[in-house]
């Protein structure tokens, strides 16, 4: 298992990416945004959080113009998997490779904190290891993670299995956060090779560290 | 030379957060007669190009590309 995550100048969940990745065995490699391909080995590839260009302009916005985004898409397009977390799901709505877009949040304030989140379809990769309707337990460290769709692209997301994750309390009941569209955290593409997510499954890797349920959703890329 | 102005702000529907958040801001400063305020951005490019609709044909664009993101927001651009 061989996953790439890329850097982009401001990015800086690449080495807690690195480091839950290899936790579970995979090998990695960490790509400066100015290659032009993505190493042909690639299993999975990772847009990791932080602020990609200072979050210039909107976040995610300068960062889908970088050289490797064109190798990106590519890569995608013919079926490769991509994962973005927080920064990276920016970047990959902003490239369009995930349907919606992801706005300041409603309170206005950056927020970092644990979460929990419901399993809303495990009919994909990302969480095949986990059940629909599982709590876990994962921290957010965003400003813009008020995800917006318009009524129609909330259907199709519905209608096609594509939302991953919602905001709950720990008993899974309604709890938003930030005003995201129905609570969403996280969604895939139609062709579900492709997944974004707010949350930062990275950092819960360890019980000592507050949760290690972001071992269930990392696994389920192996 | 050619100016133009970009003026972009969330679709209406699309809630406004810092726009509420102004507008409660004014309540409390009691100006009263505010109906409803969007908090928006401005773009100011200067152009080097004479032809006004080769220049507007440049600004959307840029606009589409890159200025806004046309999933959440609308844009404007006056030329001067």
């Amino acid at each position: 298992m061989k996953v790439t995550i890329l850097q982009f100048p401001g990015t800086n969940c690449e080495y807690d990416t690195q480091y839950a990745f290899e936790k579970l065995g995979a090998t990695t490699e960490i790509l400066w945004h100015k290659a032009k391909e993505v190493p042909s080995n690639t299993d999975l590839l990772v847009v990791a959080g932080g602020f990609s260009y200072g979050d210039y302009l909107r976040s995610g916005a300068i960062a889908k113009f970088s050289p490797v985004m064109k190798a990106v898409t590519t890569y995608a397009n013919n079926g490769g998997k991509v994962l973005g977390i927080c920064n990276g799901f920016q970047v990959l709505t902003e490239a369009r490779l995930l349907p919606g877009a992801l706005k300041r949040n409603n309170g206005l304030h950056f927020i970092s904190k644990h979460h929990h989140l419901k399993v809303i379809n495990n009919d994909n990769l990302f969480l095949k290891e986990l059940e629909c309707g599982d709590v876990v337990n994962i921290p957010i460290a965003h400003h813009d993670g008020n995800y917006y769709i318009d009524a129609d692209g909330l259907k199709d997301l519905e209608a096609n299995n594509q939302i991953l994750l919602r905001y709950t309390d720990a008993e899974g009941g309604t709890k938003n956060p930030n005003g995201s569209v129905e609570s969403i955290a996280g969604v895939c593409n139609k062709n579900k090779n492709v997944f974004g997510l707010m949350p930062h499954p990275e950092r819960a890797m360890e019980r000592l560290l507050g949760s290690d349920d972001g071992i269930k959703m990392l696994k389920g890329f192996f | 030379m050619i100016k133009a102005v970009v003026n972009i702000s969330l679709k209406a529907g699309v809630l406004d957060s810092q726009g509420k958040a102004v507008h409660h801001a004014l309540d409390s400063l009691h100006f009263n007669g505010v109906e409803d305020v969007r908090v928006g951005k401005q773009i100011i490019l200067k152009l080097d190009e004479s032809d006004k609709t080769k220049a507007m044909t440049q600004v959307t664009k840029m606009c589409e590309e890159l200025l806004a993101n046309t999933v959440i927001e609308d844009y404007d651009i006056e030329l001067s």
